[in-house]
């Protein structure tokens, strides 16, 4: 068994920008992405804030090289793939296994509401071309046909958390010897089926979300897609650059709690932090800086608190949701702020933690509301976690 | 890959697998394009204010993985990883259904919450209180094995673990009315008695649910074991399928000839089956095969029912009549390969073994 | 409150249980019918379709939705205001 694995590589397009780099500006200036709906054809439009990558399909389309007929999640996919494998320079080593590992939520079904709309009236109606890519595996499938992967693709969906358990998985096949390289991550497209659900549910703020304020009002939705190149130490070495960071630690637990809502002690939330530093070997105090949750809903950041409180007392490292900047991306969410954590961990960077006014009076602890650069950071813990008591955490850490 | 133990299976499928004492003696024949489940009486198992909320895809899963608990005399194990390539479909219908029908208002949140596709997971979770590793994988047609593969590497890196695992997918309205639209199905109502003779275009639709509790110990009572488990995807042409499988073969240090039986995931499409009767005639050349689609139909996570059966098979050193086609077999059954694709994209291998 | 007993086994699916079953102020969270949060949510759409209210709040829920007498006084009340 490979011990370690290194992130070599970053992709990344959100509401805040189609790039790494235009996303690390607007972190570093504080510059949201959320706002009105252009792109999503709904009623909600007006009146439900959400953070949209600010291209519309043809424009991604042009921008991935997918046909326009393909689902939009798999255009974000692309886009950050392609970004992510390039920035790592594998390509250049001959005959490396590498795997395509992504997770999404909803798959194809921004097209599938198009079809649905006649079919349900009419069962010989809608155009079949905008049903078949409905899986959630075909997404997937199209993107690693396009970058050219073929050795191993899998598509997990375990809803908010999914993307960490894509880079799990993708470190694990690794550290086994399955593959060399993996691109792991993941992609979700805003689509009046997640919205309209978040909506039944009642967790959406209908102003712009304050994650981990006393006053907030629930999660905005957002949108987009982030992975990084996992590769094992020998494919480490033949790469021209460092890599950013290692991928020191992980776990996955279960709440087993509620289908929807986190426990008020936050055990699953504690379970994934606790086992993810018991697997990197460090304690509580070793942790610089936590890329939240931090929805913004009363349940998560009260939850994902009081894990934080049981766990970090007294020593409380700075920490931050940057869902605040790209609003609630859903099986997309792992693998954007994987992206920001791995460069965290490498240049010390901390997020602000956007229109915190009132910080919640049940913790002693205040997230970070500036841009800092603090390298004495050595490691991040990223959290997510997502229906059905899914828990997950990753730590990556400096080299 | 470490070998795994297969200490315990459940099934419900179209046949009668679920809590019967025999072993699929008698063929439960279908007249029709697709094969639906048997169901048992779920409120023995579910308390019925839990049960109100499930779609039947969650309440045969929750089923029969409890059901495979059981069996394994095991009330919480380490780790439940689930493969499904559509997931809960009945409740996204019924959620993009009502958006439309109520144009975007008022809608109920049940449907929502329950089309998640890690539902079953986390349902299985919640009932048994299962805290450990929790993962759902919606690979199409390699999702089971993407599901056996991960729990394998699971197993392989803690000591005295066990591992809940299964493979499901529903046949909807919604979804048989497209799959047909698509072309995937007989037009003619065939009956499952003669899916292979019927040499024409398409499939019969299926499902089902199938777990296991795999362990990396052996315990007695065991089923089979697993050696390996490998995918791969579109290969170009039938030599590269044939050159995948002969490496796997090599990389397991397995001799065709020590092949004792082969499952094969023939479903009647005659397009779909000329893949299978090509490599009979090279790599799996004279090993004495079964066909199962004829059984449960065709559907992504299909190998789930192909384990059951196959692992069944080496722990009654027995072929049910009904699978075999007047192949002569030999006994003792002690090492099953079984060989599908789906739609030639998704191919996977699984070698068992007896324990 | 009949009908509404027999609107809400509907909405919430609780086929093993007829209106009589339930007593007007028995809890329906809790010890009582055990209905949880995601219900809640299902009780605020069904009194937007049938009796044209809108709870915006979800944390007025546990008040509202007490008993069948609770809600059956939040429509009356809410109703009358409208009127």
């Amino acid at each position: 068994m490979n011990a370690i694995v290194f992130v070599a590589g970053a992709g990344v397009i959100s509401g805040i920008g189609n790039n790494v780099t235009e996303c690390l500006n607007s972190l570093r200036n504080g510059d949201a992405g959320i706002g009105k709906i252009k792109n999503l054809k709904t009623n909600h439009r007006g009146l439900l804030p959400a953070s949209e990558v600010k291209l519309n399909n043809s424009e991604l389309a042009a921008l991935s090289g997918l046909l326009l007929s393909a689902p939009r999640n798999a255009m974000l996919s692309m886009v950050a793939a392609r970004e992510a494998l390039e920035d790592s320079g594998i390509s250049s080593i001959r005959g490396l296994r590498t795997g395509f590992v992504s997770a999404t939520t909803v798959g194809g079904m921004d097209k599938s509401e198009d079809f649905v709309i006649d079919f349900i009236a009419d069962r010989s109606k809608g155009r079949l071309r905008d049903i078949i890519n409905h899986e959630c595996g075909n997404v997937t499938a199209l993107v690693a046909e396009k970058i050219g992967i073929k050795n191993h693709i899998s598509t997990i969906s375990t809803a908010c958390s999914s993307s960490a358990n894509a880079i799990m998985y993708g470190a694990r096949l690794i550290k086994h010897n399955i593959l060399d390289a993996v691109i792991a991550g993941g992609t979700d497209a805003i689509t009046r089926f997640t919205l309209n659900g978040f909506n039944t549910l009642m967790i959406l703020d209908e102003q712009y979300c304050k994650p981990f304020d006393e006053n907030r009002k629930g999660l905005n939705i957002g949108e987009g897609a982030g992975y990084v190149v996992l590769v094992s130490p020998r494919v480490a070495t033949l790469l021209k650059r460092d890599s950013y960071c290692s991928v020191s630690g992980y776990c996955n637990a279960n709440d087993v709690y509620h289908q929807t809502a986190t426990s008020p002690e936050g055990d699953g939330p504690f379970a994934a932090m606790s086992g993810a530093l018991s697997m990197a070997g460090l304690q509580p105090q070793d942790v610089g800086y936590i890329n939240l949750h931090g929805t913004g809903t009363l349940n998560n950041d009260s939850s994902e608190g009081m894990a934080i409180k049981r766990l970090f007392d007294p020593y409380y490292p700075k920490m931050s949701s940057t869902k605040s900047f790209t609003g609630h991306t859903l099986g997309a969410s792992a693998g954007i702020e994987a992206v920001f954590s791995a460069l965290a961990a490498q240049q010390g960077f901390v997020y602000p933690n956007l229109r915190l006014q009132t910080p919640m009076a049940a913790f002693p602890f205040i997230p970070e509301t500036e841009f800092l650069i603090d390298t004495r950071i050595k490691h991040v813990l990223s959290n997510s976690f997502g229906f059905g008591g899914n828990c997950s955490s990753l730590i990556f850490s400096k080299l | 890959m470490m070998k795994v133990y297969i200490r315990s299976a459940a099934c419900i499928s179209p046949q009668k697998t679920f809590n019967s004492t025999s072993f699929l003696d008698k063929l439960v024949t279908y007249e029709d394009n697709k094969l639906t489940c048997i169901e048992p009486d779920y409120s023995e198992v579910i308390d019925p204010r839990v049960i109100r909320r499930m779609s039947r895809v969650i309440k045969m899963s929750v089923v029969s993985a409890v059901a495979c608990l059981k069996q394994a005399r095991v009330a919480n194990p380490d780790a439940i990883v689930t493969g499904t390539a559509y997931g809960c479909l009945e409740d996204t219908g019924t959620f993009l259904a009502s958006m439309v029908e109520q144009d975007e208002d008022p809608i109920t949140p049940t449907a929502f919450v329950q089309s998640t596709h890690n539902t079953i997971g986390a349902q299985i979770a919640l009932l048994i209180k299962c805290k450990g590793y929790n993962n759902t994988f919606v690979s199409g047609g390699a999702s089971f094995e993407n599901a056996l593969s991960d729990s394998m590497m699971l197993l392989a890196e803690k000591n005295n673990a066990n591992i809940l695992v299964g493979g499901m997918d529903e046949i909807t309205d919604m979804s048989h009315a497209v799959l047909t639209r698509l072309g995937l199905y007989k037009r003619q109502p065939v009956s499952n008695i003669n899916l292979f003779e019927a040499k024409s275009k398409g499939t019969i639709n299926g499902e089902g649910s199938a777990f296991f509790l795999l362990a990396n110990s052996a315990t007695e009572g065991d089923l089979a074991c697993i050696d390996a488990v490998s995918t791969f995807y579109k290969p170009v042409d039938i030599t590269e399928t044939t050159e995948q499988v002969t490496s796997f073969l090599a990389a397991e240090g397995v001799d065709k000839n020590d092949i004792d039986l082969l499952i094969t995931g023939n479903n009647g499409d005659e397009k779909n089956d000329a893949v299978y009767s090509a490599l009979q005639h090279s790599v799996f050349d004279s090993i004495p095969t079964v066909n199962y689609k004829n059984l449960c139909g065709e559907y992504p996570t299909s190998t789930a029912f192909a384990l059951w059966i196959g692992a069944k098979m080496i722990k009654t050193n027995s072929i049910p009549a009904i699978l075999n086609e007047g192949t002569a077999i030999a006994t003792p059954i002690k090492k099953v390969l079984i060989y599908n694709h789906y739609q030639n994209s998704y191919h996977s291998l699984i070698l068992l073994s007896a324990c | 409150m009949f009908d509404l007993k027999e609107q809400i086994i509907d909405q919430l699916k609780i086929k093993n249980l007829t209106p009589e079953d339930i007593g007007d102020e028995e809890p329906l969270f809790g010890s009582g019918l055990g209905l949880d949060s995601l219900d809640v949510l299902e009780l605020i759409v069904l009194l937007k379709q049938k009796y044209k209210l809108r709870v915006t709040n979800a944390e007025d829920g546990p008040k509202v939705f007490r008993s069948i007498k609770s809600m059956a006084e939040y429509i009356t009340e809410k109703q009358v205001q409208t009127a």
